[in-house]
């Protein structure tokens, strides 16, 4: 059957190759890497609309993003330095305790926002294709920038305690990165198993209380003993605080970044393969 | 097929796609039975570990929205899709979207396509006009830069310019769905398909949009065109397919296809399924050997398609092989989602079947007002005794659908819910009356339209 190219216009999103056949798949599906880069406006746009959603209709709009981090670190120096009386390993709690919550909140964005994120945008998958993972991944994406606005409060906080300036610190980006993979990992398992299974979003706002007290964000990992040290590294965000920590007040290097760090890239290969394994059926599902 | 020096630009072969009843219920079934609240959560939990990707739809309970579908579209063509509700349409355009995956079969696309089976979608309202331009044009696949180059003449088209940076919660559904339409209109697919997208929006505009669809058609761009609105298909479409009840049953010129399905749709007046051969559950002692169907109009003359409000004749034919004592006879009527949405049975009515061995019964129901919304649903027969016993069941004997009645609806946007009333309402704006209604409205006073020029009188 002779096909007509020719008349093809610009290489544009969805005319990956010249000729599309769509068949049942099955088994190990090759993922679309190439398809992301041709829809990466859509997912500009999407990261986009959830900001400028977010801030709509408020007073303070943006700055929301410093304030919620801030009242929160106040209220959890009192209680757990100045009432409970919590180590810090040498630092001021302070920003020992912003270390820790700053790459939290981009985890807990994930286990929030990005779990139900495929559900809530339900009309989207039900009228339209477009690569799926971009709605978890804008979540993700969303909650990344937020982090990059409340950075500024950690930068404030090192200029006020005078924190010493060491090589360490270009270590810092790695972890940040480190951070959105973990939360982007979390996204993908908990938004393609929330499709089918509405349990998981019953699950995430315990599951999100439960988890900030497993990490290390309050207090420190040398209260745990030794073979304890390891489970913890198990928790993908825990080596991720442990590293701020270490990047920024050269605390003890752990070797539990070193497991997060694994179970992180464990986690979005299994992800990867079971959103792809589930999303051709997402819209008939969800 | 294909004559060889015409390029194709759509190429589908014995395309199919199965759905599981109750599919889209299946996380809100917990609530619904009791036998689902202890089987359900461990049967899952177990397919989960065991890695079945969930789209295993093969059983009893699934049901074949669209079998063995072949058809080519030429570079170029404008294909129009008819059919009933439920015919499959909707579901061959989101096969061909990528939307979901077939269950079998394959399709080849060359060239950029681009579908429209809504109008606005992942429109926004705490989003501006000018936001839900660049947000809707990207998702219906159009890059940052080209939705710059084209954004002057998509506002231009949808004539909302005054209000570009208005926030669209705060537009008329009038203008949303101009500017969305004006969005769609501007993207440059190779193939466009739309769906029913034109229903929606004042006569002037859509006409309008026709004339930009018509256009968009004569460039030699091919577009696939699903619609309840017949003259709308003429006009446009060169060819046409007819589906019925997932089977491509006729395909050809218009004007043909046209009469072929205005015909069909009287000889389905009557329906009748054979029992003997589906699945069944019970003891067995009796068992329903068929079911026909009626449709009728409100008044009870027989009319070719069920309308809301209708009246729905059902017989059913029963053999027993042993003696049947005081058994309940019930008709169950299930939404597309697995929803129980009616049971009528003779035990509420006060009688009751007794059978002896080799006897037969025919037991009709009628159900009167019957305001179902329009879609498919399936009717399930039961015959038993309370909780005693289950002497026979048929999950699924027949389907049928309710259509759209085009003449008493003014808007035909579909709303959600499960069930419809007649309903009467008032707008008083400044004290005075501005508007007052009944839905849908009284046979005496049925205004009569046409069907492409249609006004919404919102």
């Amino acid at each position: 059957m002779p096909v007509d190219i020719a008349s093809s216009a610009t290489p544009q999103p969805g005319d990956v190759s010249a000729v599309r056949v769509i068949e049942p798949s099955s088994g190990w599906l090759p993922l679309r890497v190439r398809e992301w880069w041709d829809y990466r406006d859509l997912l500009y746009f999407l990261t986009w609309r959830d900001i400028k959603v977010r801030y709509k209709q408020t007073l303070i709009g943006v700055a929301w993003t410093l304030l919620q981090p801030l009242v929160t670190v106040v209220l959890f120096t009192v209680i757990f330095n100045h009432l409970a009386k919590l180590p810090a390993d040498g630092a001021p709690y302070p920003i020992f305790f912003y270390a820790g919550y700053l790459p939290w909140q981009v985890f807990s964005v994930a286990l929030t926002r990005g779990s139900g994120s495929l559900v809530m945008n339900k009309e989207l998958v039900t009228k339209i294709y477009f690569p799926r993972i971009f709605i978890p991944a804008s979540a993700v994406l969303g909650g990344f920038l937020d982090f990059l606005v409340a950075s500024s409060v950690l930068v404030g906080l090192l200029f006020y305690y005078d924190i010493a300036f060491s090589a360490r610190l270009f270590a810092l980006p790695a972890f940040a990165v480190l951070a959105a993979l973990a939360a982007l990992s979390v996204a993908i398992w908990l938004s393609a198993l929330n499709v089918r299974y509405r349990d998981v979003q019953y699950t995430t706002p315990f599951l999100t209380q439960l988890w900030f007290f497993a990490t290390p964000i309050a207090y420190t990992t040398t209260i745990f003993p030794g073979a304890w040290k390891w489970l913890v590294g198990a928790n993908p965000i825990a080596g991720v605080v442990e590293g701020f920590r270490w990047s920024l007040f050269g605390t003890e290097f752990q070797p539990l970044i070193l497991i997060s760090v694994a179970v992180v890239f464990g986690l979005l290969a299994t992800g990867l393969v079971y959103f792809r394994r589930t999303e051709r059926t997402f819209a008939d599902v969800v | 097929m294909s004559s060889d020096h015409q390029p194709l630009a759509i190429r589908a072969q014995g395309l199919g796609k199965r759905y599981r009843i109750g599919e889209h219920a299946a996380y809100g079934a917990l609530r619904d039975s009791l036998a689902n609240a202890v089987i359900g959560p461990g049967r899952r939990l177990r397919s989960l570990l065991t890695r079945e990707t969930h789209d295993d739809v093969r059983g009893p309970d699934s049901i074949w929205a669209l079998r063995d579908v072949s058809f080519d579209v030429q570079r170029g063509e404008a294909v129009g899709i008819i059919g009933r509700n439920g015919a499959g349409k909707s579901t061959l355009l989101k096969l061909l979207s990528r939307i979901t995956e077939p269950t079998e079969g394959r399709v080849e696309i060359s060239g950029r396509l681009a579908s429209l089976l809504e109008v606005g979608t992942g429109f926004h309202g705490e989003l501006t006009g000018r936001e839900n331009v660049y947000m809707n044009a990207a998702i219906l696949g159009m890059r940052r830069h080209e939705i710059r180059a084209r954004f002057d003449e998509i506002v231009e088209f949808s004539g909302v310019e005054k209000f570009i940076d208005t926030p669209v919660k705060l537009y008329s559904s009038g203008m949303a769905v101009r500017l969305a339409f004006a969005v769609a209109a501007h993207i440059e697919p190779e193939i466009l398909i739309v769906d029913e997208v034109l229903a929606v929006g004042d006569a002037a505009f859509q006409k309008k949009c026709l004339e930009k669809m018509g256009h968009v058609a004569g460039e030699g761009r091919t577009v696939l065109f699903v619609s309840h609105n017949i003259p709308a298909v003429a006009s446009i479409c060169d060819r046409c397919l007819l589906l019925d009840e997932g089977a491509l049953v006729a395909a050809g010129p218009v004007n043909d296809v046209v009469s072929t399905y205005q015909r069909s749709l009287y000889t389905i007046a009557t329906r009748k399924a054979n029992l003997t051969d589906v699945e069944h559950y019970g003891s067995g002692a009796a068992r329903f050997t068929s079911i026909d169907l009626a449709f009728r109009g409100a008044d009870g003359t027989p009319v070719p398609l069920m309308r809301p409000g209708g009246r729905l004749g059902a017989r059913l034919r029963i053999a027993a092989d042993a003696p049947v004592r005081e058994a309940n006879v019930a008709l169950v009527i299930y939404d597309a989602a697995g929803y129980r949405v009616i049971d009528a049975n003779t035990a509420s009515a006060g009688s009751f079947l007794s059978l002896g061995a080799g006897q037969r019964a025919e037991v009709e129901f009628e159900l009167l007002d019957l305001l179902l919304r329009p879609g498919t649903y399936l009717i399930g027969l039961w015959l038993g005794r309370g909780s005693i016993e289950d002497i026979d069941g048929v999950l699924y004997a027949i389907s049928f659908s309710v259509e759209i009645d085009p003449e008493k609806t003014s808007h035909s946007e579909t709303f959600p819910g499960v069930y419809q009333c007649r309903y009467e309402h008032t707008i008083n704006i400044d004290g005075a009356n501005a508007v007052s209604g009944t839905r849908p409205p009284e046979d005496s006073a049925l205004p009569v339209r046409s069907d492409v020029g249609r006004t919404s009188s919102g």
